[in-house]
């Protein structure tokens, strides 16, 4: 894996928005070749908190997206499962994922495949721990009995069919949960570990969130900075090639 | 890339580049318009998976709801309560140069006449929307004959009327038919005018109370009988005194229900009222402010003699007289000048300043669903404005319909 650890929340966020850029600019996309971003999902489509809002305010009102290539799942469809195996086959149609990003959540949770979730699993519906929860009261107004139990949500097993995997772990919060991703073992308690065993995977963090690593981890992924930063050298703009 | 689009749909027009008043906010936000209406990008995203035919780059200018004068009595030449000329091309006239001014709906009005004058007048003032024509009538404001003798103004005391006798019948038959006004400007102080305020408001007229010389009591009594307007607040009515507030009054007054909301309107221009007074009402109750212009058929012309009504006024600068004396009698200048110097005078926000001229009229007609905000769903009338708030385009219903030369669109 490659980590990159970043000062402060901010220059974390900067360094994976350029890292993400230069991937799509490499991929030559055209009008037959999409690049496919994979993000983690789940509620009703015009609560203000629901990924539709959110996914909308945040990313697909500021780029030129075809609305008919973006796929969220559909947390009010009348037949979840049948939603869920649909959307496995608009990943196979798309030709797979090209670069999969996520967080990770206080229990080390990819998307919402909670402890205890399967290594192989396909995107279903999961009931959320009270961990997950807790973390999300604070877009409810922090009324527990507002804040949605389920979730429909991309499995482990989904999100490692992708060619490329980056995981953005930022805050003191989240720091046992890296720990426990990179420097122990894979296991179904601590989801995002399954990535130890993807080819391709690179953790953005920044210096909080490194908090529970060994010193000797910090310093080695440190020390390769100066090639991670060439990840992130401008490429060609797009818009002046063409 | 959006799919080829099949003639006949809908055009779908994206502003962006501007910063849009919405949610009591200036915030930098696209606007999105379909079919004259304000579009929800979210829901057009997603459900119908469609994105927009035309993009417009508003140059980082300010969009604002059109703005609405409820009170205006002509322009441009053109006087609302004189019978000999063409009313319907005077209003299209007056509507067609208002657009300049940034406003996409007003409510002509009527001073003080004699009966035939309301019978002839009157059904010609149809309510419409507005288009390239010219910005949209939202019905007349009738202000008087039922006014005060005392504080008429530049009303012509010949032609004012009382209540006694018929009460509401006598109105209807002074003003021919209800149909197409929207405001009556009263003085409640005239006996039986209570209920002619109940009856006027249960058919949905606007009532609202000025030229007067009522004392807060009967102003209250007013409208707890469904009045909900002050007419041009502290011209035309008994001053404010601190034992008797008047219908200066309304303004803090608890005598009435949280529900029944009273508006007023201000004339900002610099001369009807001093800065300091619409500081004072603007503090006291910020949220039932509207700006009116009471403009003149002078607006748009030049200083000199004009008419109003059956009166002769003259015009100097932006002050305003009733020929040979010092009567204020309405004034020249137009609403975003107002707004202009509302936003100076008072010192408060532009969001604040804006929805004094768009929101705060909406309200008070009952239209703030179609009118006034850039809502979802409502229409698409509205302003491109300068950081100054001068007017740099303005839209009816998705159109542009008037432009300064230096605009790009």
């Amino acid at each position: 894996m490659r980590l990159v650890i970043l000062d402060n929340y901010d220059l974390a966020s900067e360094w994976a928005a350029k890292y993400i850029c230069n991937r799509i600019i490499q991929f030559k996309p055209g009008k037959d070749r999409y690049f496919t971003l994979g993000l983690p999902t789940g509620l009703p489509r015009n609560h203000p908190e629901s990924y539709h809002s959110y996914m909308w305010n945040n990313f697909f009102k500021h780029i030129d997206i075809d609305p008919n290539n973006a796929h969220i799942l559909d947390g009010n469809a009348s037949d979840l499962q049948a939603e869920c195996d649909a959307f496995e086959k608009k990943i196979e149609e798309a030709g797979g994922i090209d670069l999969f990003v996520g967080g990770i959540g206080p229990d080390g949770h990819i998307a919402f495949n909670e402890p205890g979730s399967s290594l192989v699993s396909r995107t279903r519906l999961k009931t959320l721990a009270m961990d997950t929860i807790l973390a999300n009261a604070k877009y409810f107004d922090g009324d527990l009995s507002k804040v949605p139990t389920m979730a429909l949500t991309v499995g482990v097993g989904t999100v490692m069919d992708a060619r490329e995997v980056m995981i953005l772990i930022t805050g003191a919060h989240k720091a046992f949960a890296l720990y426990k991703a990179i420097e122990e073992g894979v296991n179904h308690m601590w989801t995002v570990s399954a990535f130890q065993q993807h080819p391709r995977t690179i953790f953005v963090c920044d210096e909080d969130a490194t908090l529970e690593l060994r010193v000797k981890t910090v310093k080695y992924f440190k020390g390769l900075m100066h090639v991670h930063n060439k990840l992130v050298d401008p490429l060609y703009s797009m818009k002046e090639e063409n | 890339m959006p799919p080829h689009k099949i003639g006949t749909e809908a055009q779908i027009v994206q502003f962006t580049n501007c910063r849009i008043l919405r949610g009591h906010e200036l915030i930098w936000e696209d606007l999105w318009i379909r079919e004259g209406r304000i579009l929800d990008p979210e829901k057009l995203f997603f459900e119908e998976k469609k994105s927009a035919d035309v993009k417009k780059d508003c140059e980082g200018h300010i969009l604002a709801p059109g703005f609405i004068d409820v009170q205006i009595n002509g322009g441009f030449g053109v006087d609302f309560s004189l019978t000999h000329e063409d009313i319907s091309a005077g209003v299209a006239l007056v509507a067609k140069n208002l657009l300049a001014y940034g406003v996409t709906s007003f409510c002509p009005t009527l001073v003080t006449s004699p009966p035939d004058v309301y019978h002839k007048v009157l059904p010609q003032i149809t309510v419409r929307n507005g288009s390239s024509k010219g910005a949209g009538v939202l019905g007349a404001h009738v202000e008087g004959p039922f006014i005060s003798h005392e504080k008429r103004g530049a009303h012509p005391d010949s032609h004012l009327r009382t209540f006694e006798g018929d009460a509401f019948q006598e109105l209807l038959k002074t003003y021919g038919s209800l149909d197409n006004i929207a405001i009556i400007t009263l003085a409640p102080e005239l006996k039986r005018s209570h209920e002619v305020i109940k009856e006027l408001t249960s058919r949905g007229v606007c009532v609202s109370v000025g030229h007067s010389v009522s004392h807060l009591k009967e102003a209250e009594e007013a409208v707890r009988n469904g009045a909900r307007f002050i007419t041009h607040l502290f011209n035309a009515m008994l001053p404010f005194h601190h034992r008797d507030p008047g219908i200066v009054g309304l303004l803090t007054s608890d005598q009435i229900a949280p529900e029944q909301q009273v508006f007023f309107g201000m004339i900002a221009d610099g001369i009807h009222t001093h800065p300091a007074a619409l500081r004072i009402a603007h503090r006291a109750h910020p949220k039932g402010l509207v700006l009116v212009t009471d403009a003149l058929p002078a607006l748009g012309l030049g200083n000199g003699r004009h008419t109003l009504g059956q009166q002769e006024i003259e015009v100097d600068g932006l002050r305003c007289c009733v020929a040979g004396t010092n009567t204020l009698c309405g004034s020249v200048a137009s609403l975003d000048t107002c707004v202009r110097h509302f936003l100076q005078a008072t010192g408060c926000s532009v969001e604040t300043a804006l929805e004094a001229a768009t929101l705060h009229p909406a309200q008070l007609l009952g239209i703030e669903k179609q009118k006034g905000t850039l809502d979802f769903g409502s229409d698409a009338d509205f302003v491109v404005l300068d950081d100054s708030l001068n007017v740099k385009a303005t839209y009816i219903a998705g159109d542009l319909v008037w432009k300064d030369k230096t605009f790009s669109h």
